[in-house]
């Protein structure tokens, strides 16, 4: 089962002629996902990887059925994308564009939540589940399918811990990148709910970061709604206040959003809290 | 990106916020003729990006032309932590007769715009929230509709704003919406926002900060922007399209990823045993091309404190061997004889390493994973 995509998820690509959406779609189809089509205005008609690719998310919906949307398109362009999709009727829309601005990305939250749509992201790696699909970059080879399911804001720290994971033996549900902008479609509290209720995962790995109050609110969900285990890590403990670490969210303000007021509301609420990533497989055991 | 207060408040008057028409002022002697020309009591305003100047003594009132020249040439130069005044705007004086406090920011969590105001202006909004909280009034903005009338009549009521000053709040409430709108601002806020002796509504301070994500699309603003406070090798790393920050340590990183640019620091930290930390936080990006790696290295190592430098790469997007040719490549433009601990990880790390190893090069160490690579480069950076 997993959470969010399985190898019956029907997959299509908005961006998908451009350099990194040739290569990632590649890779995708490569790990079994069913990439059904792509989207890139005004190249309708030609083929990639043996796929079709049309000018708009609908006329490419009605055509393969897509329900699922990876969208790999410059940030100018990004919030006119996803509207598309959720028009088009997309169930999940992955977003992996960085540096959207976050007045598009307001306006984005307000129409989702009148759709029936999801999105995961922006400014992320995207999903996998584990020997069955995945959209978005994650090696191919990192992960090995079990029971434990990874939720992250970060790209390459939620890499390092799935594969130092997977050399210990401890296989993966599905490992999910939220992204790690201030405005986001999916919160880690969906995602653990998610876990939670997924009769495949017994046991969840979280990874946050220093700036917002995502990992307080994930705290208090924890305590409160989940009865599987939850391993924690939380980067960012030697981030000076005031600075933006890279990601447009990482910044502590105000003395709000530090990693230590972070992994204290966690331990509180039960998780085990790992001080270093490739201690994790420990704290599983 | 931050604006000075005189390009805020220029912006804000063009929306139809009332400001002081203040002049800018490089020199004594242009402070001495804006005086001239603005006349009677004026105020020297010391323009820094960042906050803290009305203590540091960087605001002063002066009654004559003669003052204000004695005012400009106190302030122009002066250090205001770690910023160099290099201006000053000559407001005329204000009669002030109660100071209230009107911003409008994102919540991240709600994922809207919020305004708030609260009745006790002039001090930071952050210390009015830990000392007062009851006193902050928030108006939640739905960004479909914008601000509503009824939202700033709201406002004005909670923070008993006398009713005769209710259509004028509205106003500039809804036009520094509009203006936090149109200019991709995370911040506008005035601060004070003055009832006047003439009993008017005035913006007497103004601050605004942009989101650096959608500067592509507002030139205009971008073209302010002032860097003589920022750090060189900051402003180098931007150029270069690197995000570099500048910390106390003696261990210099190079990481792809900020989530594992963090973790990275993280683990020098916590082996580090509190004498040794990192100098720096540095994010790559993907691809990591040989320029990249290179600019990366000199941005480094032009930081003296440096001892040893980790370069810790997970690749995913990034390719090992790319990543291998790019610090040979770096090293041979940027020759140094400190320690470097080398970390390869996923996509095509071993023939990355190979490459590493074939090079025979004598400063360079390799470690198979995080926790070995922080630690090697602990020991190196003591001398072990």
């Amino acid at each position: 089962m997993a959470i969010l995509l399985s190898s019956a998820s029907r997959v299509l690509v908005q961006g998908i002629t451009g350099r990194e959406g040739k290569f990632h779609s590649l890779k995708m189809i490569e790990y079994g996902t069913q990439v059904v089509g792509g989207v890139t205005p005004g190249k309708g008609g030609e083929w990639v990887h043996g796929k079709p690719v049309f000018d708009t998310v609908k006329a490419c919906v009605d055509a393969t059925a897509a329900n699922t949307s990876m969208i790999l398109v410059p940030a100018p362009f990004a919030a006119d994308a996803i509207y598309e999709a959720i028009d088009a009727g997309i169930e999940l829309i992955v977003c992996l564009t960085e540096g959207i601005p976050i007045s598009d990305m307001m306006g984005v939250a307000e129409y989702l939540k009148r759709s029936n749509s999801r999105l995961i992201g922006p400014n992320c790696p995207g999903l996998l589940t584990a020997g069955q699909a995945k959209v978005g970059f994650m090696p191919n080879y990192i992960s090995i399918p079990g029971n434990v399911g990874v939720v992250s804001k970060s790209g390459t720290l939620t890499y390092e811990t799935v594969a130092a994971m997977s050399a210990a033996g401890f296989g993966q549900t599905t490992c999910v990148g939220i992204g790690g902008d201030p405005v986001i479609g999916t919160s880690f509290v969906d995602v653990l709910a998610l876990f939670e209720d997924d009769p495949q995962t017994e046991k969840v790995v979280l990874m946050g970061e220093i700036g917002g109050r995502a990992e307080i609110d994930a705290a208090e969900f924890i305590k409160s709604h989940m009865t599987k285990p939850v391993v924690a890590f939380i980067a960012g403990r030697s981030a000076p206040e005031g600075t933006r670490m890279g990601h447009a969210g990482a910044i502590v303000e105000g003395g709000q959003g530090t990693a230590q007021e972070k992994i204290d509301a966690l331990r509180a609420a039960g998780a085990r809290i790992a001080d270093n990533p490739e201690h994790i497989p420990q704290l599983l055991g | 990106m931050n604006l000075h207060e005189y390009q805020t408040k220029r912006r804000f008057g063009q929306y139809g916020i009332p400001v002081a028409n203040g002049i800018v002022a490089r020199t004594a002697d242009e402070a001495y003729a804006a005086a001239v020309q603005i006349g009677g009591v004026v105020v020297v305003k010391a323009q820094v990006l960042v906050g803290g100047r009305g203590k540091a003594g960087g605001v002063k009132v002066a009654k004559s032309p003669e003052e204000a020249r004695e005012a400009a040439s106190r302030i122009l130069g002066m250090d205001i932590k770690g910023h160099t005044v290099h201006q000053v705007l000559i407001d005329p004086g204000a009669n002030i007769a109660k100071e209230i406090y009107l911003g409008i920011t994102n919540d991240r969590a709600a994922a809207k715009p919020v305004m708030m105001a609260s009745s006790e202006g002039g001090v930071e909004i952050e210390q009015v929230a830990k000392d007062n909280p009851d006193a902050i009034r928030r108006e939640w903005i739905s960004p479909s509709l914008g601000l509503r009338d009824y939202q700033a009549r709201n406002i004005a009521e909670g923070i008993n704003l006398p009713r005769e000053h209710w259509g004028a709040l509205t106003k500039i409430a809804k036009a520094l919406y509009r203006c936090y709108i149109d200019s991709d601002a995370v911040l506008a806020e005035i601060n004070p926002l003055v009832i006047t002796g003439e009993n008017t509504l005035f913006a007497l301070d103004g601050k605004m900060v942009l989101d650096d994500n959608a500067l592509y699309r507002q030139q205009e603003l971008a073209s302010q922007r002032d860097t003589s406070g920022d750090p060189l090798v900051e402003v180098q790393a931007r150029e270069a399209g690197l995000t570099y920050v500048k910390l106390n340590g003696q261990i210099g990183c190079m990481v792809n990823g900020a989530g594992l640019a963090m973790t990275t620091m993280d683990m020098i930290k916590l082996y580090g045993g509190g004498d040794i930390g990192p100098a720096n936080f540095l994010d790559i990006g993907g691809g990591a091309q040989a320029d990249r790696v290179a600019a990366a290295l000199r941005i480094i190592l032009s930081d003296t404190d440096v001892k040893a430098v980790l370069f810790n790469i997970f690749g995913g997007i990034t390719r090992g061997d790319e990543v291998a040719k790019g610090i040979l490549q770096a090293l041979e433009e940027v020759p140094t004889t400190i320690p470097m601990v080398i970390r390869l990880a996923g996509t095509n790390s071993e023939e990355g390493r190979a490459i590493i190893d074939g090079a025979s090069i004598p400063n360079i160490r390799s470690a198979s994973t995080l926790t070995e690579g922080a630690q090697k480069a602990i020991a190196a950076a003591r001398g072990e």
